[in-house]
């Protein structure tokens, strides 16, 4: 490699001076992580015993209070979340899986895998707050739909879709060609291969891909500001302006009532458990069912 | 079950499959459809000047995209000048074999950094307005008066603004940064540093003249797909930059905004024009976004080994 040759190690040097240099440069990479792990320690420390203050019974149960009203909670924001995310992980799981099947299993022509990998890989790049913008433009308007949770579990879909596709793609890549060609030398189809044979080795697969977008679509609010809106009522059905906790902390946080900041905070804290559940459990799905190659 | 039912079967399950794909792409073309679309309003009436133009009245239809535009690319380059030293740094610390960091220790960091970037960015928002901004009220007041005749930090600190902005984007996107270079580091030959070592080099010799070179282009492809997420990273910008839209200011500490910010901020109460013009910045942003990750892939791609261009 032609690299090797560009620098050449001083061996002219003091060593001492050398190892010095070598160690200061330990330092300082020490620093860097030292740099980048304080703030997070800030950050959770901050959440959690802020976010403790108000972490009660009622948080789950009562209603998202208006500036000036007292006690309240995040009842109402919590279920919309659920909802909004349960209908998007709907969406997404089975349109995702199939579009990775197609892309591994079924497709034979290679520019048509390289396009729909090009494709993927867009949808992941566009940034979240486009995806609510295009779900506001074609469904809340074009459509008609109107803004709800419909139309925020669309934009959630979206944000979810490349991490499961590719989950279960880097799966199938790795899924050894022996159990697939012994199916196919008993005869069976493609699709009794797929169903039969990939598709239950690749759940576990699927799951750890589920847990991860999970956790990145609980707390995303910027695609839900135009598309499920904010409500301070109980969700009354998929249509209709629909609460949810990531747009409710926004609002709080941005806001000068007292008691809606401290709610924001212990919203915070109930996000980051989430994300701690969702990444814990996407770890040990992945340790389950490490990839075959 | 009869051969000719299997094979309805399978014809029907491939071709759901393949709509599925099909879905995609749809998808993707209906989005920019989308975009084009509804900002054609404003396309037809201000043309390309829109993009460079300055100044936001929404009331006198007086609008102009620069200043978001330049506050997107410089919190952008800023977060990532900030954190690609501390991202390669970390990413160093976590393959390093160091005496003083044993494996253990090292994947419990690695899933602290990996935790960084599962933090929803409202949260890094909320932090950013009750926890950075107080903080950093001392620092920027002193900056200001010893530092005050320096545009960057000509004006007073007002709270919201450009310099929290950029350092919470940087804690952000830093996670970005460490996982890609952690793996190209990860993935080089054992063989190299070696061989470095066998003639002699120190650690840090055969870190910064032989590792780094062989994993510098992937790293770069990295930190151009950091730099991607940073421009259209929007809520805790959003919360923390100030949302300032009408004029370009180089102090670090006065409120700024960015394309992203500015959709998010004004798109629920915008009207008419407004929205035509919002649309054009989400299709600009579109536009920058793609341009920066089509880099990075080229980049990824050219020095991939593998040739599929994932990091």
């Amino acid at each position: 490699m032609a690299i090797a040759h560009r620098q050449r190690p001083a061996l002219g040097k003091n060593l001492a001076w050398r190892q010095g240099w070598g160690r200061f440069w330990t330092a300082v990479v020490v620093l860097m992580g030292a740099i980048a792990l304080v703030p997070l320690a800030i950050l959770l420390g901050y959440v959690l015993v802020r976010g403790a203050q108000r972490f009660d019974v009622q948080v789950w149960t009562a209603l998202t209070p208006a500036a000036g009203q007292v006690g309240g909670g995040l009842g109402n924001a919590i279920v919309g979340s659920i909802v909004m995310v349960a209908l998007a992980t709907g969406f997404s799981v089975p349109l995702g899986v199939a579009v990775a099947l197609y892309g591994t299993e079924v497709c034979r022509q290679a520019w048509i895998r390289a396009a729909l990998r090009l494709a993927v890989n867009v949808l992941n790049g566009v940034p979240s707050i486009l995806l609510g913008v295009f779900v506001y433009g074609a469904v809340v308007v074009g459509l008609g739909w109107g803004f709800g949770a419909i139309a925020g579990a669309l934009a959630l879909s979206l944000i979810m879709l490349p991490t499961i596709i590719r989950t279960t793609d880097d799966f199938c890549q790795g899924f050894p060609p022996e159990q697939r060609l012994a199916a196919y030398a008993l005869g069976a189809t493609d699709w009794e291969v797929l169903t039969g044979i990939v598709l239950p080795a690749a759940l576990p697969a699927i799951l750890t891909g589920t847990m991860l977008a999970l956790s990145r679509a609980a707390g995303e609010t910027a695609p839900l500001i135009f598309t499920a809106l904010g409500f301070d009522f109980w969700l009354r059905g998929l249509s209709g302006p629909a609460p949810a906790l990531s747009l409710t902390i926004y609002r709080f946080a941005t806001g000068f009532d007292p008691n809606q900041q401290n709610l924001a905070w212990t919203g915070a804290l109930i996000l980051l458990l989430l994300v701690l559940l969702t990444q814990g459990l996407a770890r040990i799905l992945a340790r389950l069912a490490p990839p075959s190659t | 079950m009869a051969l000719y039912g299997r094979k309805i079967g399978h014809r029907l399950g491939v071709s759901l499959l393949g709509l599925a794909a099909l879905l995609v792409a749809i998808v993707l073309v209906a989005l920019f459809l989308t975009l084009v679309v509804a900002a054609w309003p404003a396309i037809a009436r201000f043309g390309w000047g829109l993009i460079g133009a300055a100044g936001w009245a929404p009331n006198r239809q007086v609008f102009g995209l620069g200043p978001a535009l330049y506050g997107t690319v410089v919190s952008g380059v800023l977060a990532l000048g900030l954190a690609v030293p501390v991202g390669v740094g970390v990413a160093l610390l976590l393959t390093e074999e160091f005496v003083f960091l044993p494996r253990s220790l090292q994947g419990i960091c690695g899933f602290l950094i990996d935790l960084l970037a599962a933090i929803p960015s409202v949260v890094y928002g909320l932090w950013g307005i009750f926890v950075l901004i107080p903080a950093l009220g001392p620092l920027a007041a002193w900056l200001h008066g010893v530092l005050g005749d320096w545009v960057l930090f000509a004006t007073p600190f007002l709270g919201r603004g450009m310099l929290p902005a950029v350092l919470v984007l940087a804690l952000m996107v830093l996670p970005t940064i460490a996982a890609i270079a952690r793996q190209s580091l990860g993935s080089l030959d054992r063989e190299l540093r070696v061989a470095a070592m066998a003639v002699g080099a120190t650690r840090w010799e055969a870190v910064r003249g032989v590792l780094l070179p062989a994993a510098g282009t992937r790293i770069l492809g990295g930190v151009l797909l950091a730099l991607g997420r940073a421009l259209g990273e929007t809520m805790a910008v959003t919360m923390l930059i100030g949302n300032v839209p009408d004029r370009i200011e180089a102090s670090l500490l006065a409120p700024s905004s960015t394309i992203a910010s500015l959709i998010a901020n004004e798109f629920a109460e915008a009207r008419g024009l407004q929205v035509a013009v919002l649309m054009y910045g989400a299709l600009v942003l579109l536009g920058l976004v793609a341009g920066v990750h089509g880099l990075a892939e080229g980049i990824l791609q050219w020095r991939s080994p593998t040739g599929n261009g994932r990091p």
